[in-house]
């Protein structure tokens, strides 16, 4: 375990630099978490991290097959939010775990 | 002790050679997940692989009933292969199998297609095999980038990292 300092506060992220504690979690940190991979959250952005946060919530396994599916963004637009890591980078700024399925 | 330097997957070369599920669903399933990754990928598909982008086949795709030794009945036993020659039961036994995929959120073949171009992905037919099975790229589903020879495609597999996959 790692600890980070995002928005002012410091937080518990895994090696690959989820966040331990979902708790620990607000827009300001994804802003952060996103920044310093070179990215600039917009609100389409949000819109893809909220969908996450509620889909993981509600205990449903993630794919980039149900985000393209959400109404939110297609698959497309999504790999243009997130460059290199659709599920990977999105479900790190939503503060979720690690995505562990292999669509 | 010599340390062990690791160099980072930058692109996948996968060939799909055959047309059961398993086998088209192997290479769709590494192509995606190397997208989604970051990796380039770059899917060839040759022989009976073809059908899996021939826009007749591609969604009828069957995994042999007969011959699998892999093949269970849904209570473990063995399944017998004179019960997979009975007509219907290949049939109904990849159907089942497409439900099950379909389950676990994995697409059939044209939307997973869609999926692996979104992300970057490219989709190639092998030129000897199209000629034998006299297919055309009008033949072919529209995510065919180019029908190639094996030269095209070893020319496309320059560059550190990466590496040639045969499913």
């Amino acid at each position: 375990m790692a600890e980070k300092t995002f928005a002012g506060k410091t937080v518990e992220v895994t090696a690959e630099g989820y966040l331990v504690n979902k708790s620990d979690w607000s827009k300001e940190v994804a802003a952060e978490m996103a920044k310093e991979d070179g990215i600039e959250l917009t609100d389409k952005h949000y819109e893809v991290l909220d969908y996450l946060r509620e889909q993981e919530a509600s205990g449903a396994s993630l794919t980039i097959r149900k985000v393209g599916k959400s109404g939110i963004v297609d698959i497309k637009g999504l790999y243009e939010l997130f460059p290199g890591g659709p599920l990977k980078l999105s479900s790190k700024y939503a503060g979720i775990s690690k995505p562990a399925s292999c669509v | 002790m010599t340390e062990v330097k690791e160099t980072p997957l930058k692109k996948v070369m996968i060939i799909v050679a055959k047309a059961n599920i398993e086998d088209v669903y192997a290479g769709l399933i590494m192509a995606n997940g190397a997208v989604m990754e970051g990796i380039e990928a770059k899917l060839f598909f040759t022989f009976f692989g073809l059908d899996a982008i021939t826009k007749k086949q591609m969604n009828k795709l069957h995994t042999a009933t007969v011959g699998n030794p892999g093949m269970r009945m849904p209570n473990g036993w063995a399944f017998p292969t004179l019960l997979g020659a009975i007509p219907g039961v290949e049939a109904g036994v990849s159907a089942m199998m497409k439900k099950q995929m379909d389950e676990l959120d994995v697409p059939p073949v044209d939307e997973f297609l869609d999926m692996i171009t979104a992300g970057g992905g490219e989709i190639y037919a092998c030129k000897m095999a199209a000629d034998m099975f006299k297919l055309t790229k009008d033949d072919l589903c529209e995510h065919v980038k180019a029908i190639i020879t094996v030269g095209d495609l070893y020319a496309m597999s320059g560059g550190d990292g990466t590496q040639i996959i045969f499913t």
